[in-house]
């Protein structure tokens, strides 16, 4: 098991719900990276989404696209993201880290090396975006020996018939897209939202957090009212982007404002 | 045609062609994926759908295209004599349109009002615009940067026909970056939106309906090689970017065994400088843009940057159905550099006074090296699949000639 279920489960007991930042490995480098992701754990933040770098990230806005270019600027690789994780986990072994990225590193890497080398890392879980179930089968046979979750998305075009499939091979949690978009888009609906989490919930129970479009604490907080967590990604890739010498106080105020307005 | 093993089975239902293929997009796509799909498993076989589309592209493209032999060019190589597909003559002047119409029509049938493409070198781009003006559907055409630079004479075209052409200014600024575009407008919009792909590759199903849309192109070849020339002929080239005219010329001949055939990639600079476009040449299989395919990329899995001559074939992957060609060894797939290219390209300028497109010329190169090796009672059908006026501006700057 990761330490994923484990997480969600804490959370539970104590009637809180579950605030997973976004931001890319290497944005703006890779020492400043780790330092974020400690910030974030100190600000309030109960999981870790780290984006491995893409030249290709098709489904992100513009504001993640750039983040992915400043990090593959600096050459930064799904090894290098691994070794960051391995870095991390050297003084927070409670936190689960979760990588968002897309097919071609993973391939490019082999599934069985990557899915080594993410359980030596000290990695939770993974999510390819572009990589929906039917095409995961040798991903998963990769990961499940090793207890790795594999995180599905799960979009308002989604039918039931395919929330069920989805449903059958996920774990960890299911990703709830709020808006058919790319990331940071801005027309973010929460009537919607409620509607197809009642939806998700006839067919799974696993925990379902909720990203794409929530950029301040008062989306976070309506989502942190019907989903068990809620993602926020091109806000805090924004803050990091936004602010030159003073990253990790920005960035940890940001999501101290977020874990505040979530809070029972 | 044989019957144990044909080439005519694939993709499979999920659009695979053995590993390659498959329907890589991120969720929100899928459904819409499954409703393209099924409409085009309803309309495929409709009589009313195919009346429409064999009339548009008699009337409307001027099919069918004629097949020339090009007699003095073969004489001057002194090898096989060189027939040449002229989709160069087709309305828009490129193949490009036997697949617009084709999707235009599934977009009509599927009632939605918007449309939007990618382009490289424009000719998808106003064969995109140029059916969707004749239907009265709104056009976004995605283009890179540096491709709207190079030309600006398609860019001017598109805005004629009445479509918006949005330049892409992230990655390379080329054609795969107006594909990325493409997809995110498409995922915003996928409600009242049809996303018109210019070549075979992409998620299922569009390997699969680019192909039959554009194989016409090999019926009609096959057809006027028994009409013309008394039999099959022994050679087929064409040039492979995504490899949408490449498929269409080879598609009706795969099953019959006594035809090779050529697909040319765009070797740039050449092969062992790295500056080139030649995924199946040089690459390996991985994954980008909605399939698993041959594709141009660094030992960390990150794309990279290709180099050609011509902007239609600069691009880092190409069609999973190639891929899975290569791999069985049906077709062979080769390179020609940009400096054989433009010899290519003048040659048969001078020699039979057709200009034709870059992307072509490539086909035309290889054509000329395989010829030679050939004996004069032999055939080859080479894919003339676009014409070169869209080029004067690049040639005349490689031949240091100011307009």
């Amino acid at each position: 098991m990761s330490r994923l279920t484990p997480c969600f489960e804490n959370l539970k007991s104590q009637g809180k719900k579950a605030l997973v930042p976004y931001f890319v490995a290497g944005d703006p480098d890779l020492e400043i990276t780790l330092a974020i992701m400690h910030q974030c754990v100190e600000s309030g933040a109960d999981i870790l989404e780290i984006g491995v770098p893409f030249s290709d990230p098709m489904a992100e806005g513009p504001v993640i696209q750039a983040a992915h270019e400043r990090a593959l600027e600096k050459n930064v690789s799904l090894n290098d993201t691994l070794a960051l994780v391995a870095k991390f986990r050297e003084t927070n072994d409670k936190t689960p880290v979760l990588l968002m990225g897309y097919a071609n590193p993973v391939e490019a890497m082999g599934y069985t090396s990557f899915a080594d080398n993410a359980k030596a890392a000290g990695v939770d879980a993974i999510l390819l975006v572009d990589m929906p179930p039917e095409e995961s089968v040798k991903l998963q046979n990769a990961l499940k020996p090793h207890g790795i979750d594999n995180i599905f998305l799960i979009s308002p075009t989604t039918n039931d018939d395919r929330i069920a499939k989805i449903a059958k091979v996920a774990s960890g949690f299911l990703y709830y897209v709020s808006l058919k978009g790319v990331t940071g888009a801005g027309h973010f609906d929460i009537r919607s939202v409620e509607e197809n989490l009642a939806r998700i919930s006839r067919f799974s129970d696993l925990p379902v957090c909720v990203g794409f479009g929530i950029k301040d604490a008062d989306s976070a907080k309506q989502v942190a009212n019907v989903a068990d967590g809620v993602v926020v990604g091109s806000a805090v890739v924004n803050v990091i982007e936004t602010s030159k010498s003073n990253i990790l106080e920005s960035v940890g105020s940001f999501v101290r404002s977020l874990d505040e307005a979530i809070a029972p | 045609m044989s019957t144990k093993s044909s080439f005519n089975n694939v993709p499979d239902s999920e659009g695979r062609f053995g590993e390659f293929g498959g329907r890589f997009v991120a969720e929100t796509l899928m459904a819409p994926l499954d409703e393209l799909t099924e409409a085009y498993k309803r309309l495929k076989n409709d009589p009313e759908f195919i009346r429409e589309f064999d009339e548009d592209l008699a009337h409307y493209v001027g099919r069918p295209s004629p097949l020339y032999l090009a007699k003095r060019w073969s004489d001057q190589i002194g090898g096989a004599q060189i027939y040449l597909k002229r989709e160069d003559l087709n309305h828009t002047g490129a193949h490009k349109v036997n697949n617009t119409i084709g999707q235009a029509l599934l977009a009509k049938a599927m009632g939605k009002k918007r449309i939007i493409a990618e382009t490289g070198a424009g000719q998808h781009g106003v064969a995109t615009a140029t059916v969707a003006a004749r239907l009265g559907l709104e056009c976004v055409v995605f283009m890179g940067a540096e491709d709207i630079q190079r030309q600006s004479l398609n860019v001017y075209r598109m805005k004629l026909l009445g479509a918006k052409v949005v330049s892409v200014t992230s990655g390379t600024k080329t054609l795969k970056d107006a594909m990325n575009e493409a997809m995110r407008d498409w995922v915003t919009t996928v409600d009242d939106t049809f996303y018109i792909i210019g070549t075979v590759a992409g998620p299922h199903p569009y390997p699969l309906l680019v192909r039959d849309f554009q194989a016409v192109i090999g019926r009609e070849a096959r057809r006027q090689s028994l009409e013309q020339a008394g039999r099959l002929p022994d050679a087929l080239v064409a040039c492979v970017g995504g490899g949408s005219n490449a498929i269409g010329l080879f598609h009706p001949f795969l099953d019959d065994e006594s035809v090779a055939m050529y697909g040319v990639e765009a070797g740039g600079l050449g092969l062992e400088s790295g500056k080139h476009a030649a995924p199946i040449c040089k690459g390996k299989p991985g994954v980008l843009h909605g399939n698993r395919t041959y594709l141009m990329e660094d030992e960390n899995g990150q794309i990279i940057g290709t180099h050609s001559i011509s902007a239609g074939l600069d691009y880092p992957g190409v069609g999973p159905e190639h891929s899975w060609l290569n791999d069985l060894k049906r077709v062979n797939y080769v390179a020609a550099t940009d400096d054989e290219t433009l010899e290519a390209f003048h040659e048969l300028t001078r020699v039979e006074g057709i200009i034709p497109a870059l992307e072509s010329s490539h086909a035309l190169a290889y054509t000329k090296k395989l010829a030679k090796t050939m004996d004069k009672d032999q055939i080859i059908i080479t894919n003339l699949s676009g014409r070169g006026d869209k080029d004067i501006h690049t040639v005349a700057q490689l031949d240091g000639v100011t307009l």
